[in-house]
């Protein structure tokens, strides 16, 4: 990655206009044609420095429900109590975390009664509890990493 | 939310939950590959973007690739009256990428906000972490930072057509 490359991650992960030519004033602010722009943008998604370039959806407000949630697994059972949970389409993360609760998952369903059903067949199917933690307010999401 | 989403805004989420095309003019080819026109995709994505469905149309950097190897989920015991406030300034720092009040599970779970915390080690994590306690200071009663260990499943999220 030479200085341009980091510009562009940096300006980038702000956000670009919606209008025809969205490309053309960040091209102009780092003082490369608007085509150079496009192949380096596409070579940083390509050596994956990039993991996607667009519209950032926010799944709450297309009526879809996102939960995180945590439970205490014995660990002789962890594995096998991963699978189960992992089995559910819902499931979209999974983490294994060093604490007390240490299976941390996100439920992503497009109504908020499906993400209700899971948690109680996870419940049922591994005998763990699942502490719910959704969010009630959200301060931020997004990174703003300088490179 | 301001209306539910139409089947024409299901098409244009569809086209672009992969990505944007990286075109001079993407929308234009958004607007050709599903038969509208280009104005009426532009009026509906910055409808979506006022309306909150879309957050906004950007990069989304691999932190790991990056250099950012090491993240920590920092949980924080905020006094209640004062979270708004304290989760802006938390959430408005450079290296935590996403913040949510969320809520406590007593007497197991006493952290209502939750800050991801992204550094070069674990060692650079640490000393943001520190930086956060600075920040939230007396209002702040307790704290962890949970290191995930293993990835158990990692999907994206889609919608279906």
């Amino acid at each position: 990655m030479d200085s341009v490359d980091c510009n562009i991650v940096n300006q980038l992960q702000e956000g670009l206009p919606v209008c025809a030519r969205p490309f053309d004033d960040v091209a102009a602010q780092l003082d490369i044609p608007v085509d150079e722009l496009l192949a380096r943008l596409q070579r940083l998604l390509d050596d994956k420095l990039l993991s996607r370039f667009g519209p950032m959806y926010n799944a709450e407000s297309m009526g879809g429900a996102l939960s995180l949630c945590a439970m205490q697994v014995p660990p002789d059972r962890f594995d096998a109590v991963a699978a189960q949970v992992n089995a559910f389409a819902e499931v979209a993360h999974n983490y294994e975390r060093d604490h007390l609760l240490n299976m941390w998952f996100v439920i992503a369903t497009e109504h908020p009664a499906q993400a209700v059903a899971v948690i109680s067949d996870i419940e049922q199917q591994t005998g763990c509890r699942v502490y719910d933690m959704p969010k009630q307010e959200e301060f931020f999401i997004g990174l703003k990493l300088a490179v | 939310m301001c209306k539910p989403l139409d089947a024409i805004d299901r098409r244009i989420i569809v086209a672009t939950q992969a990505g944007l095309p990286l075109l001079a003019e993407p929308y234009a080819a958004i607007a050709a590959q599903l038969g509208l026109q280009t104005d009426e995709v532009l009026q509906r994505v910055a409808a979506l973007q006022a309306d909150g469905v879309i957050r906004r149309v950007a990069a989304v950097p691999n932190h790991y690739a990056l250099g950012y190897r090491a993240n920590g989920m920092s949980v924080w015991n905020v006094t209640d009256g004062r979270i708004v406030e304290l989760g802006r300034q938390v959430g408005g720092l450079d290296y935590v990428s996403h913040c949510y009040q969320r809520p406590r599970h007593l007497p197991l779970w006493p952290y209502n906000l939750f800050a991801m915390v992204h550094g070069r080690s674990r060692e650079d994590v640490e000393e943001k972490v520190g930086a956060i306690a600075d920040l939230l200071g007396s209002h702040c009663r307790g704290h962890e930072v949970l290191y995930s260990k293993r990835i158990l499943k990692k999907t994206g999220l889609r919608i279906k057509e």
